[in-house]
């Protein structure tokens, strides 16, 4: 296990559940032994606007944020999002993004265009990007609010940590049957 | 214990283990969930205040019964307390005071983006800057021994990326604290008259420059020699940043930023060859160390605004660095600013005050939001409680002109904070101006917190509830009328009618907040556009609301079923049925009898 400090960025929309998953992504670096420190800004972000959430973990954690071009996975819960925070990544860094489109005011207005062709130009750049559709899984699972739940467990097959901290941080956040629910929500997407 | 706690829950905690037992606050990003989380300890009394000032002052007299209080504001809301602020550093304390500043670098929730060390020096009081949440909870605990030890009020300074991010912090077990209230009479100490404030004046020189000396030995202070070719002063998160780019630098690590430890810094500046100064804003440490006659780097290189990150302060100091590889242009992107809710009441009335022509005078909440088009409410914004003063110096100004022209909207919280005495000049001073208070019933902006016209207290007891109407009656406000803000036309009528009335007007505009609606009860119903009738106008749009959306046959084609009205039509609106919380303003607005009401699970 390497112990030089790494970066998660997770990004998307205000109400997409972002702060709740970094909360329990770092609970479970916590518990996997690491030292971890994360940032994001609340406030105003609650109310619709972008949400970012910085995750870094290793041996000892200085910045709780990472610097532009240091940032070793971005899970991005909204295509745009994606774009607007790819310069985060490092050359060669991984992205897991949801296959969701929510609409900015200016293009609910129409003044804008929401642009298209996302994943085709992140592709072209970052050839193992990974799209999956967190909602329609959600979805299947049985809650469409446990997409973030979803982009968890597929960041958690790339990330050195037994399965047994999770359900231990599973368990602790959320309550009996939402608990057992999000737990198996998170394993499906894990080992898919 | 370990556990993974916030600046802000750490202060909290820090405050608990040390055996203080009253806070007092007005709630403000970032500083509100460190009173929330400490009023959930055992045996402490917390309370929210109505604005800084009096949160202070309550604490100022909770400290002069000899326990430990802690008063938490933002940045700004110190504004609000330094009349206090500037006095209670003379008097000195019974039990520990400490005053908890949460500044707000890059203003991600402010008005400004002030440095308030600057007070910690106007005010010649102690200032602790801790770096992380282990930091935050151990800072508390040195700031009321110094504030004990010293007969001082103590700032502790947070900021948003402390106050907001988390780290792990070992948990201790609450021990000390005071031997418990008392009566003390010591009105040559506490009397601040000019000729005791005089005395008192001397004491306050002595007692910085005990605190000077006692700043040369603070264990929170410690340089940490490495690589003696560049040396780096910092403090807080700056020196977490600049420790993640240059570990193999050496350090000064300040915990204490007022006052300096001037010797500390000598000897540092002695045995490094260069020396930086990485500071968030304003010089603050620099211009000292420079008047200290000490050559140092800093602000020439570091920018004297927003928050840093390590990239900022990599960039600083590295000559020649190679401009980051950013592989997909990312130009153009439509930006997402935070925008009301759907369902929130405050769209009602700002697309109701919209269209009538009037200069609105806004204020700091949810409804500030609505200056964005589509509705562009309201056409100014300067701090907590302006809108009313500046609606009526308007209207004055005005004179004739301005009958009718000029409203100034506050929210419920914004209103008890800072709205009062403004309105009762209104009614001294005979205004023509509208006075709207946006009553949701809650300080939605900083998260759904209690204040006096809610009816509960912080700690959940049920308590009086401040009644706009009767006071607005009090202060001399003949014309008050009370609508809702969810019917847009009636809305209308009652602003007309009151803009056309000589003298000072209230307009209470009385909904709850969406979100306090959602968490009583699922929403059942929603609204659904019928794409067959949709002609396109875009007059629901003109919302603003987060539900509808544009949809251009161009890029989604015509909908199944549906068809062009006319050649000219391009596109149609669609609700999300998710998100829609089913206020009907959309339908309101709609004059083709598109927008019907249906159950949430049908549509």
């Amino acid at each position: 296990m390497t112990r030089d400090t790494k970066s998660i960025l997770l990004v998307g929309v205000g109400g997409q559940g972002i702060i709740r998953a970094s909360d329990i992504l770092s609970v479970a670096l916590m518990h996997a032994g690491f030292d971890v420190k994360k940032s994001e800004v609340h406030g105003m972000a609650q109310r619709g606007g972008c949400v970012s959430s910085h995750v870094r973990y290793g041996e000892k954690v200085y910045s709780p944020l990472a610097k532009e071009g240091g940032v070793d996975i971005l899970l991005s819960f909204e295509k745009l999002e994606t774009l607007r925070y790819l310069h985060y990544l490092r050359n060669g860094g991984t992205i897991i993004m949801n296959d969701a489109e929510i609409l900015p005011p200016a293009v609910n207005l129409g003044e804008k265009s929401y642009p298209s062709g996302i994943y085709e130009r992140i592709k072209t750049a970052f050839p193992g990007v990974v799209s999956i559709d967190a909602y329609a899984v959600a979805r299947q699972e049985g809650d469409i609010r446990m997409a973030n739940t979803v982009m968890l467990g597929v960041l958690s097959a790339r990330l050195d940590i037994d399965e047994s901290v999770w359900e231990t941080v599973f368990t602790e956040s959320f309550p009996g049957k939402i608990a057992e629910l999000n737990l198996q929500a998170f394993k499906h997407a894990r080992h898919a | 214990m370990r556990a993974f706690l916030s600046g802000n829950e750490a202060i909290a905690r820090g405050a608990y283990e040390c055996g203080v037992t009253f806070a007092a606050a007005y709630p403000g990003t970032p500083s509100t969930e460190i009173t929330e989380n400490f009023a959930r300890y055992e045996g402490v009394y917390a309370e929210w205040a109505p604005n800084e000032k009096v949160a202070l002052e309550v604490c100022i007299g909770a400290a002069l019964a000899g326990i430990r209080a802690m008063a938490v504001m933002k940045h700004v809301g110190v504004n609000v307390a330094a009349d206090p602020l500037f006095t209670v550093s003379y008097t000195g304390i019974e039990g520990g005071l400490v005053i908890v500043t949460a500044d707000d670098p890059s203003m991600h929730s402010s008005q400004n983006e002030q440095d308030n060390r600057n007070y910690a020096r106007f005010a010649k009081v102690p200032m602790l800057e801790p770096g992380d949440s282990q930091e935050a909870k151990e800072f508390v605990k040195h700031a009321f021994e110094i504030s004990e030890r010293f007969d001082t009020p103590v700032f502790l300074r947070s900021v948003t990326r402390l106050s907001h991010s988390k780290s792990i912090v070992s948990l201790d077990d609450p021990v000390g604290g005071s031997d418990g209230p008392r009566i003390r009479h010591d009105r040559e100490k506490y009397v601040m008259v000019p000729a005791m404030a005089r005395l008192r004046r001397g004491e306050v020189e002595t007692r910085m420059t005990a605190l000077r000396e006692y700043a040369e030995g603070f264990s929170e202070n410690r340089i940490e020699m490495n690589n003696p070719s560049v040396g780096i002063i910092a403090a807080g998160v700056a020196y977490n940043y600049a420790k993640d780019v240059y570990p193999h630098y050496s350090f000064l690590k300040l915990g204490m930023v007022n006052p300096l430890p001037e010797e500390l810094i000598r000897r540092f500046a002695a045995d490094v060859e260069t020396l930086y100064i990485v500071e968030e804003l304003d010089p603050f440490i620099e211009d000292q160390v420079r008047a200290m006659g000490i050559t140092v780097t800093g602000k020439e290189r570091l920018p004297a605004m927003n928050e840093f990150n390590p990239g900022i302060v990599e960039k600083a100091f590295t000559e020649n660095r190679e401009p980051s590889e950013s592989a997909v242009a990312e130009s153009g992107i439509p930006a997402r600013p935070p925008n009301l809710c759907p369902g929130c009441p405050h769209r009602g009335l700002f697309y109701a005050a919209g269209r009538l022509g009037c200069f609105v005078t806004g204020d700091i909440g949810c409804y500030t939001l609505s200056f964005m088009k589509p509705l562009e409410g309201i056409d100014s914004c300067i701090c907590m409680g302006a809108s009313v003063g500046m609606a009526h110096g308007m209207s004055k100004a005005l004179g004739d002109d301005g009958k009718g022209k000029v409203i100034g909207v506050i929210g419920d919280s914004t209103f008890i904070h800072s709205g009062i005495t403004p309105l009762l000049n209104a009614a001294y001073n005979r205004s023509n101006a509208v006075t709207v208070i946006c009553d949701n019933r809650t300080t939605a902006m900083t998260g759904m917190q209690e204040h006096p016209g809610t009816g509960r207290t912080l700690q959940g007891e049920e308590t009086v509830r401040l009644d706009f109407a009767r006071l607005a009656g009090a202060l001399g406000v003949e014309n008050v009328r009370i609508v809702d803000p969810l019917n847009i036309q009636e809305t209308k009528t009652v602003l007309k009618e009151e803009l056309a009335k000589d003298g000072p007007s209230l307009v209470v505009a009385s909904s709850p907040c969406a979100l306090l609606k959602m968490k009583k009860s699922e929403m059942e119903s929603c609204y659904t556009i019928d794409t067959t009738a949709c002609t396109g106008c875009k007059v629901c749009i003109g919302l603003g609301c987060p539900a509808i959306s544009w949809r251009s046959f161009e890029t989604y084609g015509i909908p199944v079923g549906g068809k062009k009205e006319n050649k000219k039509q391009k596109g149609v609106a669609v609700i999300d049925a998710l998100l829609c919380t089913g206020c009907s303003l959309c339908q309101q607005v709609c004059t083709f009898d598109a927008i019907t009401e249906v159950r949430k699970n049908d549509a």
